[in-house]
C-alpha cells in the first residue's frame, strides 16, 4: 500500500464518526413533525382569505398533514432499524475518550 | 445576477418565522451535536468515511440543489420552456451514472481525500498544485456568489437589508460547519433536501391549479409561446433558430458530455460527498441514489416557471418582473402564512446549503491539498484539524468578499456555468484519460488542464465576445467553449505524453482502469447484495428512466 493508504487507513482507525455520530433520522423525523403539527394547525384555523389565496386549496391542511407523514416515517424507520450499535472493534478503537462514551442509538 | 424586482415582499407573519426560527436553531443543533463525533481530521473533512449511502445520496443531490439552481432552473423554464429538461436528464443523470459505476472505484479505493490528490497520485505536483488553486478559488467565489444572491433575495422578499442577510447566513454557516465539519455539512444538506421539496410541491400544486392544470398551461403557452415552447428537442436542429441558441449537437456533447461530466465527476463538492460513504458500495451507490430525485426535481422548478410565463405575459421585458422572480411572485401570489413560512425557510434553507457545500469542500482542499503538501508537511493529525477549522472561517469571510464579483450576469446560471466550462472541463478530460490510458505521462496532467482552461477562455472571451463567430446566446457559447476546451486539452495531453517519461507502472496501481492495488480488496458489506442495492441496476435504471422521461416532449 502507499504511503497515503497508510495514513488514510491509520486515520480511519482512529475515527469518531461511525461510533459517535448522532442519527439524523431522528432530527428529520422530529422536525417534520414539529413543522407537520403547526401547518396542520395553520391549516384547521385557515381564513377565507387564505383559502381564496390558495385557489380553494386547504394547502397548510394538506402540506402539514404530508409533512407530518413524513416526519412519523422516519422516526418508525429508526425504531424499526435503529443505528447498528458499534462494534467491538469500534469501541476499544474508541477508547481513548472514556469520559464521553458513544451514544446508544436507537 | 440575480436582481429581484420591487414589490415582491412576502406577507411574512409571527408564523412563517416561527418555523424560519425553528430551522435555524435545529441548524446549529446539528452542529453542535456533530461536534463529539470530530476526532481527527478525517472526520473533521470526510465525516470518517463512514456515512451509509442514503445519506451521502441525499446529500449529493443537496449539495447541487442550492437556492441559485432551484431560482436559476426556474427562471431558464420561464424563458426557453421545456427545454429546461436537457440539464437533468442529459446534463446530470449519465454523469452522476457514469461517476458511480465507472469512475468511484477508482476515488473511493485509492482512499484520496479529495479530487486534486488524485491527481497527485495519478500524474505529478503541478498538475495537483494547479487543480487545487483552481478548486480552491472558484469555491469561495461561488459561495460568494450564493451569499450575495441570498442578500438579494431576502432583501426583496422579507425587508432585511443586505448587509444583515449576509452576516446572518455566513456566520450560521461559517458556525455549523466549524464546529461539526462535513458530518453537519451532509446532515443539514439532507434535511434542506426535505423542507424544499415541501416548499415547491406545494407550490406546484396551486400554480397548476391556478392556470387550468398541465392541460390550460400547454394550451396557454402554445398559443403564447408556440408549439416548441413545450418541446425538448423542437427547434434544436442544427442552423435552427431557437431561443436556447444551441442545437441538439451542441446540447449532447456540450452540455450532456463535457459540462455535465466535468462538473458531476470532477466537482470535488459533489464528488466529497461519496468519498464520506462508509464503504464503496456505499460511495458507488451515493450518485446513483441521487439519480433519481435530481431526474424529478426539474418538474418541481420547471413548472413554476412555465407557471409565471403564463401569468406574467411580459415577463423578461426590462422594468417588469424578471425569470428570476417566476419562484419568489408565485410564493407571494398564492401561497399563505404557514406554507409561506416553509418556502421562506427552504429557499433561505438552499441558499446556506449551496454554499456550506462549497465551503465545506474548500476547506478540505485547503488543508490537505495546499497546506499539508506544500506549506506545513509532517505535523501530527491534530495541527491538520486545528488549521481546517481556522481555515474554514477564513474561507466564509473571503467568500463574503468576493460576492460582488457576481454582478455582471443576468442569468446565474450562466455564470455559474461559464465558471465550470472554464475549470471543470479541462479536469474532466486529464482524468478520464488518465483512468483509461496508463501511458499518459506524468506532465501531461498540467499542460492538459492549461490547455484546456485556456482554450475555453479563449473561445469564450475573445471567440464568442468579440463576435468572430456568431453564437445566439450566453447558453449557446458556454456548450461550445466547453467542448472546445475539452478537444484542446485532449490533444494537448496526447501530444505532452509522446514526448515525456510515463508514470512507473507500479504506482499506478488501482488508480487506472485495468490494474489493481494489492491490500485493498474489501469484503463486501452485509446486506449489500440485496437487489436493490446492486449499483448496475441502479445505475443502468436510472439511465433507462431518464431515457423514457423525454418520450413525452420529445414528440
Amino acid at each position: 500500500m502507499s504511503e497515503l493508504q497508510n495514513e488514510v487507513s491509520e486515520l480511519e482507525r482512529t475515527s469518531a464518526t461511525a461510533a459517535r455520530l448522532f442519527d439524523i433520522r431522528r432530527i428529520i423525523g422530529g422536525l417534520f413533525v414539529v413543522y407537520g403539527v403547526i401547518v396542520t394547525v395553520a391549516g384547521l384555523t385557515a381564513s377565507d382569505a387564505d383559502l381564496a389565496k390558495a385557489q380553494g386549496i386547504n394547502i397548510n391542511l394538506w402540506t402539514g398533514l404530508g409533512m407530518l407523514a413524513l416526519g412519523l416515517f422516519f422516526l418508525v424507520w429508526l425504531m424499526l432499524r435503529p443505528t447498528v450499535p458499534p462494534s467491538a472493534a469500534e469501541l476499544r478503537d474508541a477508547q481513548d475518550a472514556p469520559a464521553d462514551r458513544p451514544d446508544q442509538e436507537g | 445576477m440575480i436582481t429581484l424586482a420591487d414589490g415582491l415582499r412576502l406577507p411574512t407573519n409571527g408564523l412563517d418565522y416561527t418555523i424560519l426560527a425553528i430551522y435555524f436553531v435545529v441548524v446549529l443543533g446539528i452542529g453542535f451535536a456533530a461536534k463529539r463525533s470530530v476526532r481527527t481530521s478525517l472526520d473533521f473533512f470526510l465525516s470518517g468515511r463512514s456515512l451509509p449511502a442514503w445519506v451521502t445520496g441525499l446529500a449529493f443531490v443537496a449539495a447541487n440543489l442550492g437556492a441559485t439552481e432551484i431560482l436559476g432552473m426556474a427562471a431558464t423554464g420561464a424563458q426557453y420552456g421545456v427545454a429546461v429538461v436537457h440539464w437533468y436528464w442529459i446534463g446530470a443523470i449519465p454523469a452522476m451514472v457514469f461517476l458511480g459505476l465507472v469512475m468511484m472505484p477508482f476515488y473511493y479505493r485509492s482512499k484520496v481525500r479529495s479530487v486534486p490528490e488524485f491527481l497527485l497520485q495519478r500524474f505529478d505536483k503541478s498538475a495537483h498544485l494547479l487543480s487545487s488553486i483552481l478548486f480552491a478559488f472558484a469555491a469561495v467565489l461561488i459561495a460568494g456568489v450564493n451569499l450575495y444572491a441570498l442578500s438579494i433575495v431576502v432583501e426583496a422578499l422579507l425587508g432585511w437589508p443586505q448587509w444583515v442577510a449576509i452576516v446572518v447566513a455566513g456566520l450560521f454557516v461559517l458556525a455549523y460547519i466549524t464546529i461539526g465539519g462535513l458530518s453537519s455539512a451532509i446532515y443539514n444538506e439532507v434535511l434542506q433536501f426535505f423542507v424544499i421539496l415541501a416548499a415547491l410541491i406545494p407550490l406546484v400544486v396551486l400554480g397548476l391549479k391556478r392556470v387550468g392544470g398541465w392541460g390550460g398551461l400547454t394550451d396557454s403557452l402554445t398559443a403564447s409561446h408556440g408549439h416548441n415552447f413545450l418541446t425538448a428537442w423542437g427547434g434544436t436542429g442544427i442552423g435552427q433558430a431557437n431561443p436556447l441558441g444551441a442545437n441538439w449537437l451542441t446540447i449532447i456533447l456540450g452540455l450532456g458530455f463535457v459540462l455535465s461530466f466535468g462538473y458531476w465527476t470532477t466537482n470535488f463538492a459533489e464528488v466529497q460527498r461519496a468519498l464520506s460513504a462508509k464503504n464503496l458500495s456505499a460511495a458507488q451507490r451515493t450518485p446513483l441514489i441521487a439519480a433519481f430525485p435530481k431526474m424529478f426535481i426539474v418538474f418541481l422548478v420547471m413548472i413554476p416557471g412555465l407557471v409565471a410565463a403564463v401569468l406574467v405575459p411580459k415577463l423578461g421585458a426590462p422594468g417588469g418582473l424578471q425569470y428570476n422572480d417566476a419562484i419568489p411572485y408565485l410564493m407571494q401570489e398564492l401561497l399563505p402564512n404557514g406554507v409561506l413560512g416553509i418556502a421562506v425557510t427552504g429557499l433561505l434553507a438552499a441558499f446556506m446549503a449551496g454554499m456550506a457545500a462549497n465551503i465545506s469542500s474548500f476547506n478540505t482542499v485547503f488543508t490537505y491539498d495546499i497546506w499539508a503538501k506544500y506549506v506545513k508537511t509532517d505535523r501530527p493529525d491534530g495541527y491538520y484539524l486545528r488549521f481546517g477549522r481556522l481555515i474554514t472561517a477564513i474561507g466564509v469571510l473571503a467568500s463574503i468578499g468576493t460576492a460582488f464579483i457576481a454582478s455582471s450576469f443576468s442569468n446565474i446560471m450562466g455564470y455559474l456555468q461559464t465558471l465550470f466550462s472554464f475549470f471543470n472541463v479541462p479536469m474532466f478530460v486529464v482524468f478520464i484519460i488518465g483512468m483509461f490510458w496508463k501511458r499518459a505521462s506524468m506532465k501531461s496532467g498540467v499542460w492538459g488542464l492549461l490547455a484546456g482552461t485556456t482554450a475555453a477562455m479563449v473561445n469564450y472571451f475573445w471567440i464568442y465576445k468579440q463576435g468572430v463567430i456568431a453564437i445566439p446566446t450566453d447558453q449557446g457559447a458556454n456548450f461550445v467553449s466547453a467542448i472546445v476546451g475539452f478537444v484542446a486539452g485532449a490533444v494537448v495531453m496526447v501530444a505532452v505524453t509522446l514526448f515525456t517519461e510515463p508514470k512507473p507502472e507500479a504506482e499506478l496501481a488501482g488508480l487506472v482502469y485495468g490494474t489493481t492495488a494489492p491490500g485493498l480488496a474489501e469484503p463486501p458489506a452485509e446486506g449489500d447484495a440485496a437487489w436493490y442495492r446492486k449499483p448496475a441496476l441502479l445505475g443502468w435504471g436510472a439511465l433507462v428512466l431518464a431515457a423514457l422521461c423525454y418520450l413525452p416532449y420529445s414528440l
